[in-house]
């Protein structure tokens, strides 16, 4: 083996949005040698795409609210399949870590007597949201940058992590590349939190950028770590229609958060159908499909959506507001939204489910391995409700950068690195340039259709046992694809290589979603369309084993007694 | 269905040439649809930067036709199709491959800027016509378009004495902040060179942001630089009070 780049870290955390940058910022803090790696430039994660704002009880806007409240809604949302631990520390400390970002520098829009604004979002029972017009992430992971960039951890921009290496059942470090040239990169370290974000490339319509295909997801999953819960696949109800290029580009929540109206063709306001007493605030899960319901039965706008009204409102507040739907409107599809309704439709948007961690530290099955933010599972049950995830970030970025710290401390030096297992991962990386199959473009975008046309917003068993197949079709053609060209920034053979991780995270949602028989949240099935409470106490649970996939069920943790009774009462009990 | 030509930059640093290829085209596709296109079906090497698709991120600056873009926001009907398309990479920045730059260097920039400094005296309260200006400097997408538009670093690359407008709209973030107890003046003269900057309000032209860099953000920082380091009246008021007059009220 030749002489390879390597580094060594305490916490080496792979992802650089709010997660990433939170769990960073703490594990420095707690005195850990920490390194980032991330796919893209700084800055530029997903997070930066998040608008509607990161829900808290401040109570600044409703002085009823409180953890509580949030809590409650949290699991009323996520069907109760929520990990309960997860949602109470969410609702417990998302406020302080709002603050939090405030001592940093972000600058968040204020309320008429000077304190940080709230607005409405569907699901919760209190104006919420803490924001900056509709421009909410850009803000945090700006402010998340800035403070980071002082903290003294170093970030290895544009590189992929592609296989995580282990000493027995204990993570020791990595491989990965640097996507610019191509050359091969190790690292060793005590611990590793895993901040990739979610698996949207694997569908054909989707809000999510080429960064999003579950790299973090397939790692641990090759590593031996359960991943719970991979059927919930949220749709957000509103993204772009039109034009082509943009199809499923977000609109945020913030649209029906500040009145926005949905219409279908004949000009009725529809979700008075599906859900009368929250209208357009109901949740993502109901919302998408009343508009997917409402296009598959003809009354779709002309570009196989539902409009988006808000144009009721004078134009100066939706340009305050909203002012970059405003623009993306009228940049990319000539339309002023403050004169003329949005055509939206759904897409996919986000997933629920994902490795298994325990609450308070953030640690996965696997000695060593830590996982936040959307690539970890538990929090959100089947549902996840709009806002929860910028404050979800914040609340276990920041849990999983000082459980890795903690348990890099308690670690002795690291073993040196499995020669045979760094040899396997530079292989498997070089194998593409010297075969003769197909594109690795043509596969991706068969996977996008499979997963678009066969286990999306509507399921039933044929299509997921036909997806199945495909997916599998899938595997042996990926690993057969041909890349052309150098190493150097090629974007086919990065493709080449992600796409085995959407494969391993399309196969888990597909595999998960035939397993629950049963409709709840993000997964809605055909033929089990009700809500199966023998069901709703378990998690789905998929692991490794050896070279297939083993899905079980487990059984939810028990939720304690006081935090059932805030559960089961009435709104107005908690509410006080 | 339509055919656009596109000319796009195939090469590195060292040498590279415009390579043509020709793209079907939909009604409302932007510049970064045909380069997807093309990557897809006839280059699946070719580089690209980008991420949202929406004009967000700030990733896919480009030079289309000359002028410097974001491509996910520029529209193949805004531009004369009977001509080719041709995209290039930024001018000011090295080349990696193809319409990929090295902008490494913006990063380096700012780690130099000192961070947020609250103060200590002071309710965390404000009212909103308070932060209008700073939060219209905090819509910066680091596109890095107008550092390759300043005609500072395009004509004479970058340099160690001059921080460009983007770096300068964020100390400005800083400066106005009601809670911000810093005072970077002394950095902006000596070690952002803002004084290299005359005004030529290119950087504003191009921002996709609408941020207006010059009038907003450099023309108030330049202000403060002159009042004190320069200003012999604001020197002698500051022997007496003591202190920074960079707040006012």
């Amino acid at each position: 083996m030749s002489a390879r780049e390597t580094h060594d870290y305490d916490v080496l955390v792979i992802g650089a949005g709010g997660a990433g940058l939170r769990a960073a910022i703490e594990a420095s803090a707690a005195g850990a040698k920490v390194g980032v790696i991330c796919k893209s430039l700084l800055g530029k994660a997903h997070t930066v795409m998040a608008e509607g704002g990161v829900a808290a009880a401040l109570a600044h806007v409703d002085p009823k609210d409180s953890w509580k409240v949030h809590f409650r809604d949290t699991m009323l949302g996520g069907k109760l399949l929520n990990h309960w631990r997860m949602a109470q520390l969410h609702a417990q400390e998302a406020p302080e870590r709002v603050r939090e970002l405030e001592r940093w520098g972000a600058v968040f829009d204020r309320t008429k007597d000077g304190r940080i604004l709230q607005r409405n979002f569907g699901g919760h029972s209190a104006p919420r949201l803490a924001h900056v017009g509709d421009r909410t992430g850009l803000e945090m992971i700006r402010t998340l940058q800035d403070e980071g960039v002082h903290q003294g951890f170093d970030v290895f921009m544009e590189c992929t992590v592609t296989k995580l290496l282990k000493d027995g059942d204990r993570v020791t470090g990595c491989f990965a590349y640097r996507r610019e040239n191509g050359r091969f990169l190790l690292f060793r370290a005590k611990a590793i939190v895993l901040a990739t974000g979610g698996i949207g490339k694997a569908y054909k319509v989707t809000s999510n950028s080429w960064e999003y295909t579950g790299d973090g997801h397939a790692l641990a999953y090759e590593a031996g770590a359960e991943l719970i819960d991979m059927e919930f696949v949220q749709f957000h109800p509103t993204g772009m229609v039109w034009p082509p290029g943009v199809m499923g580009i977000l609109v945020t929540e913030a649209v029906r958060g500040e009145g926005g109206i949905l219409r279908n063709s004949k000009g009725e306001r529809f979700m008075e159908k599906y859900d009368p007493k929250r209208m357009e605030l109901s949740t993502r899960d109901m919302v998408a499909r009343a508009i997917y319901t409402e296009v598959k039965e003809g009354r779709g706008s002309p570009h196989g959506g539902a409009f988006l009204d808000i144009s009721h409102k004078p134009a100066d507040y939706v340009k305050k507001k909203l002012p970059s739907m405003y623009h993306q409107f009228k940049d990319l599809a000539d339309v002023d939204i403050t004169t003329t309704p949005m055509e939206v439709g759904p897409t996919t948007h986000y997933i629920m489910g994902g490795v298994r961690v325990e609450p308070d530290t953030g640690a996965s099955t696997v000695p060593g391995l830590f996982a936040a933010g959307e690539c970890a599972g538990g929090m959100h049950g089947a549902n996840r409700l709009g806002g929860n995830s910028l404050s979800d970030l914040l609340v276990f970025g920041r849990r999983a950068g000082l459980g890795a710290a903690e348990y890099a401390k308690k670690t002795g030096p690291n073993p040196p690195l499995d020669d045979r297992q760094v040899q396997a991962a530079e292989r498997e990386m070089l194998e593409p340039f010297e075969r003769s199959g197909s594109s690795p473009y043509d596969v991706h975008q068969r996977l996008q259709e499979c997963m678009h046309s066969l286990v999306g917003i509507f399921r039933v068993e044929e299509d997921m046992t036909a997806a199945i197949a495909e997916i599998g079709r899938l595997k042996e053609d990926a690993a057969r694809v041909r890349v052309t060209g150098s190493r150097e920034f090629n974007p086919g053979w990065h493709l080449a290589h992600d796409l085995r991780s959407m494969l391993v995270c399309s196969e888990a949602v597909a595999r998960s979603a035939l397993t629950r028989k049963e409709s709840r949240g993000g997964h809605a099935r055909l033929d089990h369309p009700n809500l199966d409470p023998e069901q709703g106490r378990r998690n789905t649970v998929v692991r490794r084993d050896g070279e297939s996939m083993h899905v079980s069920q487990s059984p939810l943790p028990e939720m304690p007694a006081e935090l059932r009774a805030i559960v089961d009462a009435e709104l107005e009990a908690v509410k006080v | 269905m339509k055919e656009a030509r596109f000319q796009v930059y195939r090469g590195d640093a060292k040498a590279g040439k415009l390579q043509e290829y020709t793209v079907a085209v939909e009604e409302g596709m932007v510049v970064l649809d045909a380069i997807h296109r093309i990557q897809a079906k006839d280059a699946p090497d070719l580089a690209v930067r980008w991420n949202c698709k929406a004009a967000k991120c700030g990733s896919c600056s480009a030079e289309v036709n000359g002028k410097p873009k974001l491509m996910c926001k520029t529209r193949l009907d805004d531009l004369p199709l009977e001509e080719p398309v041709v995209v290039k990479p930024m001018k000011t920045f090295p080349v990696v491959k193809d319409l990929v730059c090295d902008v490494s260097w913006n990063f380096e920039v700012n780690k130099r800027i000192p961070k947020f400094t609250p103060r200590k005296d002071r309710e965390w309260r404000w009212m909103q016509e308070d932060i209008d200006r700073v939060q219209e400097y905090r819509k910066c997408i680091e596109c890095f378009l107008c550092q390759n538009v300043c005609h500072v670093l395009r004509e004479h690359g970058e340099k160690p004495g001059f921080a460009g407008p983007r770096f300068l709209v964020r100390v400005a973030g800083l400066e106005t902040h009601p809670m911000d107890a810093g005072n970077r003046t002394k950095l902006l003269k000596d070690e952002m060179g803002i004084g290299y900057c005359n005004i030529t309000k290119c950087c504003t032209e191009v921002c996709p942001e609408d941020i207006h860099i010059t009038d907003n953000a450099i023309i108030p920082l330049k202000e403060r630089v002159v009042d004190e380091h320069y200003d012999p009246v604001m020197k002698v008021i500051r022997l007496f009070t003591g202190g920074s007059n960079k707040k006012e009220g």
